[in-house]
């Protein structure tokens, strides 16, 4: 497996253990009388579930077993996928830490934050689409 | 990859950049407010997302990977596949169109649940024949 896939498989896992450890927190909140500040993550859970784990982990085993371009080039611009790769964990994380602010802090000028995650995260899914075309193809 | 994976695949990489569009757009409003109806792009972005990336994905994977049939059509029956693949982008089509122009109970997005089920059926008609031991 190549290094690339095992780090978008291995990040979509943590990911998954993320959302579910917060989502616990959320869903406890109310019996256990937790601070109120907690509900503001939930919004961002579902990104962590969608986005974090399960489409990291299908663009990890993509990169991976999607038919070979050719010999010499078989998966397409390694370089161009590990920015792709940071761009939507960038996206993510800064999404994760602005979203919940935002939401408890409306005055606060964190909106950049939010803008550059989304620029981030579109970024990523558009190069995730540029990466793998020329992967779909008939054997 | 048999040739409709391709289709179906590829229709759910564009779902995905879509679906991500939608999101920054959404998202973008959120800390800019220059689009107050941002909010009805949310089940559009659900939909794409859902359906027309992951659900779509798994469908175009598992025509590809599931195990074929000794004889021919080795892929089972393919036109049933073809029309589950046009009915679900043509359902899905007219869910985002309906539950944003009208919201989830627009008739446009109801009859685009009527072809997404009927989609659905005739996906999973298709692949059930295809779940089976490599050599049986």
């Amino acid at each position: 497996m190549p290094r690339l896939s095992r780090m978008f498989i291995k990040a979509g896992m943590l990911y998954l253990v993320a959302a579910f450890t917060l989502s616990f927190w959320v869903v406890a909140r109310a019996p256990l009388g937790l601070p109120g500040w907690l509900s503001a993550f939930q919004p961002v859970l579902a990104h962590l579930f969608v986005v974090g784990w399960i489409t990291q982990l299908i663009i990890g085993i993509a990169w991976w077993m999607f038919p070979k371009i050719t010999k010499d080039n078989p998966r397409g611009d390694v370089r161009f996928a590990w920015i792709i790769f940071a761009l939507l964990n960038i996206g993510l994380l800064l999404r994760l830490a602005a979203e919940p602010l935002v939401t408890l802090y409306p005055d606060a000028p964190l909106g950049w934050a939010l803008i550059a995650s989304a620029i981030c995260q579109l970024l990523a899914g558009w190069g995730v689409v540029i990466l793998l075309w020329p992967r779909v193809k008939e054997r | 990859m048999p040739v409709l994976s391709t289709w179906m695949v590829r229709a759910a990489l564009l779902s995905l950049g879509f679906g991500f569009a939608l999101g920054a757009w959404m998202l973008t409003a959120k800390a800019i407010p220059f689009d107050p109806t941002y909010r009805r792009l949310l089940a559009p972005h659900i939909e794409v997302l859902l359906f027309g990336w992951l659900l779509q994905l798994a469908v175009g994977v598992a025509l590809w990977i599931l195990p074929r049939f000794e004889k021919p059509p080795k892929y089972g029956r393919i036109r049933l596949a073809w029309t589950g693949f046009f009915l679900l982008n043509t359902g899905i089509a007219c869910v985002v169109i309906g539950s944003y122009v009208g919201g989830p109970s627009h008739p446009l997005a109801l009859a685009g649940h009527v072809f997404e089920l009927a989609a659905v059926l005739l996906l999973a008609i298709f692949l059930w024949p295809r779940v089976k031991p490599f050599m049986g």
